[in-house]
């Protein structure tokens, strides 16, 4: 087992392991604090993949940003004296059973598949170049109008929270 | 010897090196903060401990050590422990990717003086900035009281709304760079061509971000002892404390390191290179450099604290969105009109 | 090896955990959180597509997703935090007001 197999099946248990505890666990901060631990092994397969831009975008994107905003609204959404922050489950019977249909389908479909895999693998090093160049030359009008988004969002955030 | 083991060696002995100066740099950091404290105020500060209680340090940390560890009945105990951990993770694991000397050359191998050249150094940074919100909201809400609750959520909005501007201050030392490396950065400021004498105002935005971010006066408010206690760690004690405690400290290393890197030429002593010493004592001046900005931003910052009022908490936010927002972003527009005169 | 297939299974497995989460959750900040595993997942895909394939693109687009999911997180969460206000409850059986 080479150093790179095994830092894949560390990450893959990261990953597996707290997004079973996010969808499980009764409490709200507990789940929070699980997905936290899932990007970061996502953080980490795109390390491994040679995204290492991609991966220092999701820590601060996903880590920084969204699961900052999403602790806050647990801490808005619940009683702040109260620590115990807690929600039931419901419907694991037919929910297990659609899930387990189309999971069987999807994984009998990737693994009996023959992936072939090109034969010179992108550089890391030049990741964070290619990206910047790719997305000047070709992908301009959609990063602008991601621009757009932002400011749309920002502005329909703060008037939709208004009181 | 082969080169894998030499680099593993090598990079074992960078880490044990720049965790111990972290641990003495934070512990004597503290006895200066007492001791200038101290001056400002025309008192002694510590002097019973050792000569001139040099040794106080060391005490302290034996009384914290000894504490009883109180953890309140409505706390939430995992995150409560957890806290800590994240704050003294996130503060140790940033000193990886600054610079603080050349490249030097041992037995035919380039080493650089950081641990770890990595090729998006200053977003690394920016990452682990932004997960140390999550000690403080952490401690703040696992607490079970609500004056930990106000310091965490206080906290969390106001290293979020200052992140903006230090990115959009970042982003005009990047255009002179052309780099994310670290080391690329402060090679580009070679000479006079520091980033604080080229762009200023990028200068003081990052500065006032880099006090917001470290929660130090005139921005403390997250822990301001009037209003809240003691903010987020008003349930911690002992060596829970101690680590909210020196993560402050090694945050605020962190932060005039990076100051060092980014706008005072990082370890560039101006033209030493035309003095005609031999390379060893060339690459120690550097090295001199740059513990003696770092220094001297140290001692700014403790400065600071004891010379300004805390600002109110409407006042913080007014400061960072309206002001400091604004200005990183005008910076931005004159470092790119700067780099193409240049060019 | 090729271990293209593995990544692929690890992004269906979270993709999976994230629709069980949707189903079985009735708390509104679960359920986004959930969704954010199925965002999540689809990035390994097209990043792990994007690094055996030797092209970037796969990585441009995941960037894009990522500042949706921001502005998608920044919406949803004043949605929540208004319907909290109004309801003074983020379980989403207790926001029936449009079923009659």
């Amino acid at each position: 087992m080479t150093y790179y197999t095994f830092a894949f099946y560390a990450f893959a248990a990261i990953i597996l392991l707290s997004a079973y505890a996010v969808v499980t666990s009764k409490n709200v901060i507990y789940s929070a604090f699980s997905l936290m631990l899932t990007f970061f092994g996502v953080a980490g397969f795109y390390a491994l993949l040679g995204a290492d831009f991609i991966a220092i975008v999701q820590l601060i994107v996903y880590v920084g940003g969204i699961l900052t905003l999403m602790l806050f609204g647990v801490m808005l959404t619940n009683k702040i004296t109260e620590t115990e922050i807690k929600t039931g489950v419901f419907q694991v019977l037919p929910a297990s059973i659609i899930i387990g249909m189309f999971s069987g389908v999807l994984i009998a479909s990737i693994s009996n598949n023959r992936w072939t895999v090109a034969e010179k693998l992108n550089n890391p090093q030049n990741s964070l170049v290619g990206i910047g160049s790719i997305l000047m030359n070709e992908y301009i009008l959609i990063f602008e109008l991601l621009g757009v988004l932002l400011l749309i969002a920002l502005i329909g955030a703060a008037s939709i929270a208004r009181k | 010897m082969n080169d894998f083991l030499f680099y593993i060696i090598v990079a074992l002995v960078k880490i044990v090196i720049i965790a111990n100066m972290i641990l003495i740099t934070v512990s004597y950091l503290v006895y200066f903060e007492r001791k200038i404290s101290a001056w400002t105020q025309n008192r002694v500060g510590p002097n019973r401990v050792g000569y001139l209680g040099l040794l106080q340090p060391f005490a302290d940390v034996l009384k914290l050590l000894l504490k009883e560890d109180i953890v309140p009945k409505v706390a939430n105990k995992f995150i409560h422990s957890m806290a800590p951990f994240i704050a003294l993770f996130v503060a140790f694991t940033t000193y990886a990717v600054i610079p603080f000397g050349p490249s030097i050359t041992l037995w035919g191998k380039e080493i650089p003086l950081m641990m770890a050249d990595v090729n998006i150094g200053i977003l690394y940074v920016l990452a682990l900035t932004s997960i140390g919100v999550y000690a403080i909201t952490f401690a703040g809400w696992s607490s079970g009281s609500k004056y930990s609750l106000l310091g965490g959520i206080r906290s969390s909005a106001q290293m979020i709304s200052y992140e903006i501007s230090m990115g959009f201050s970042i982003a005009g030392v990047l255009i002179f760079s052309q780099s994310l490396r670290p080391m690329e950065i402060v090679i580009a400021q070679h000479g006079w061509m520091w980033n604080a004498v080229l762009q200023p105002v990028g200068f003081l935005t990052f500065v006032v971000a880099a006090f917001a971010e470290t929660n130090r006066l005139p921005f403390d408010l997250p822990e301001a002892e009037p209003e809240l206690v003691g903010g987020y760690h008003t349930e911690y004690s002992s060596m829970k404390f101690a680590a909210f405690f020196l993560a402050e400290y090694a945050n605020m290393i962190i932060g005039s390191a990076m100051i060092v890197t980014l706008y005072l030429g990082g370890w560039q002593f101006p033209y030493v290179e035309t003095f005609g010493f031999s390379p060893a004592v060339t690459i120690g001046l550097q090295v001199g450099a740059f513990f003696v900005k770092m220094g001297a931003l140290l001692f700014f910052f403790i400065w600071v604290r004891w010379s300004i009022p805390r600002f109110r908490y409407d006042q913080l936010m007014n400061i960072g969105w309206k002001v400091m927002f604004p200005l990183s972003l005008l910076n931005l527009i004159w470092a790119a009109i700067l780099a193409m005169i240049m060019k | 090896m090729n271990l293209l297939p593995f990544y692929l299974i690890v992004s269906a497995f979270m993709f999976f955990t994230g629709v069980i989460g949707v189903m079985t959750r009735r708390n509104a900040i679960i359920v986004f959180m959930s969704i954010e595993l199925m965002l999540n997942s689809a990035n390994l895909t097209f990043v792990a597509f994007s690094s055996f394939l030797g092209n970037v693109s796969g990585q441009v687009f995941v960037f894009f997703v990522m500042a949706v999911a921001a502005a998608e997180a920044a919406v949803g969460l004043a949605i929540i935090i208004s319907i909290y206000r109004n309801k003074m409850t983020a379980n989403i059986d207790e926001i029936n007001i449009l079923k009659w």
